[in-house]
């Protein structure tokens, strides 16, 4: 599983950007995007556009403190366990051809954490190996964006079975929840830094080191 | 060490009954905004940063030891490691609520460092990595000047400054406070 993190500030700027893997999948925690290395601007597009929808959540509830959450996907599964008049909005954009999913979570001062998730390659473990041995996608697509996505998406359909690599599953959501919940409360301690002026990118290299699945 | 726990007695039972107490967050924030405000005054020059939070914390020390004694109703200490007992049990407890721990005595009792667990002065506190405050601001110097004030009102002329800083990476926050001198009482210089 790789993951792109960025937390956006109200007025969209980003403030901080992080890369990560698991260490389950792919074995060192260092992110596999299905993407050339010379295409990982991808991520921060795909984690932008969905900023529409972010808003039109966030907007469409109205205050803070309303508990409910927009997901496009499940829309029966409306408890939102967020603590105060923070939102988990849980999985709000899908970005098929490169089957990027997008969790977002709104803190009460209105930045936006995005988590762009993008489910392991495939299940089996030949195909496993292979994305282990520097990233699938630039493997079997090359340097072609539209093969490697393909590939990508044809992959995941296959992948989708199984329930940890499902994006959509109760158990991940649980599991994004958990970590934006981890990354609000880093977050709230930097803010309260007395060096740290609103609006400023986050630089602390122990804000960083924190965020690790 | 008797004295030790009558300190810690003492300093419990003000704790409990004689302080008002305040939100620990409006403590930190207020601070921090006054060390940031300071850096951004003097341009990133940390030493005069350190120096000015010194001297206020001279001012305030002068104050506050009026009202520590109001408060604790102790008497005066015998002897200089009594005080060191007095700073961290009594004087740290009913203002800051921790009681940082005395020790490196040298031979002679004239010396000791304070040794703080916790800071609450410095939560969620990192220093800007300009590369230069790591190594030049001693964030809590404030603390430094309030001892100096206080023991100098009740005759007892000290320096004090912090030797490591957990914000700067170090293990431990230490600060090293040593007895200048007794101030005897001098009569003023009268003309006559």
């Amino acid at each position: 599983m790789s993951y792109y993190f960025t937390i956006l500030s109200p007025t969209d700027v980003p403030l901080f950007n992080i890369a990560f893997g698991t260490s389950k999948s792919g074995g060192d925690g260092i992110a596999r995007f299905r993407f050339p290395d010379t295409a990982q601007y991808m991520n921060q597009f795909i984690i932008h556009s969905s900023l529409d929808m972010v808003e039109e959540a966030q907007w469409m509830n109205g205050n803070m403190s309303a508990n409910l959450s927009y997901s496009p996907k499940s829309p029966t599964n409306h408890s939102d366990p967020g603590a105060g008049g923070n939102r988990y909005l849980k999985h709000i954009d899908t970005y098929p051809p490169a089957s990027a999913y997008i969790s977002a979570f709104l803190a009460p001062s209105g930045a936006r954490f995005l988590l762009l998730h993008q489910p392991p390659n495939a299940s089996g473990p030949n195909a496993m190996g292979g994305s282990g041995s520097g990233g699938g996608g630039s493997g079997i697509g090359g340097s072609s964006i539209l093969g490697g996505s393909f590939s990508a998406g044809s992959s995941s359909r296959a992948s989708a079975s199984s329930i940890a690599a499902n994006p959509t599953s109760p158990q991940t959501e649980e599991a994004v929840r958990q970590f934006m919940t981890e990354v609000y409360e880093n977050y709230v301690k930097t803010v309260m830094n007395p060096f740290y002026r609103q609006g400023m990118e986050i630089r602390s290299a122990v804000f960083r080191s924190r965020q690790s699945y | 060490m008797s004295s030790n726990t009558k300190a810690s007695r003492i300093g419990e039972e003000l704790w409990k009954t004689r302080v008002d107490k305040v939100n620990a967050e409006l403590v930190t924030l207020t601070y921090g905004t006054i060390v940031a405000q300071l850096c951004q005054d003097y341009d990133g020059n940390y030493q005069e940063v350190n120096k000015q939070l010194e001297k206020m914390g001279y001012n305030i020390g002068m104050r506050l030891i009026e009202d520590f004694l109001a408060k604790s109703n102790v008497g005066r200490c015998a002897n200089f490691r009594e005080t060191a007992d007095m700073i961290s049990k009594v004087g740290f407890r009913i203002f800051l609520n921790i009681a940082p721990t005395v020790t490196n005595w040298t031979s002679d009792n004239n010396q000791f460092s304070l040794v703080f667990d916790e800071n609450p002065l410095a939560d969620f506190v990192e220093l800007p990595d300009d590369g230069r405050a790591q190594d030049e601001l001693w964030f809590s110097n404030i603390l430094c000047g309030v001892l100096r004030g206080a023991l100098e009102m009740v005759q007892m002329q000290i320096e004090a400054h912090f030797v490591s800083d957990i914000l700067r990476g170090d293990d431990t926050t230490e600060m090293r406070v040593s007895l200048v001198r007794y101030i005897e009482d001098e009569m003023p210089p009268e003309e006559e």
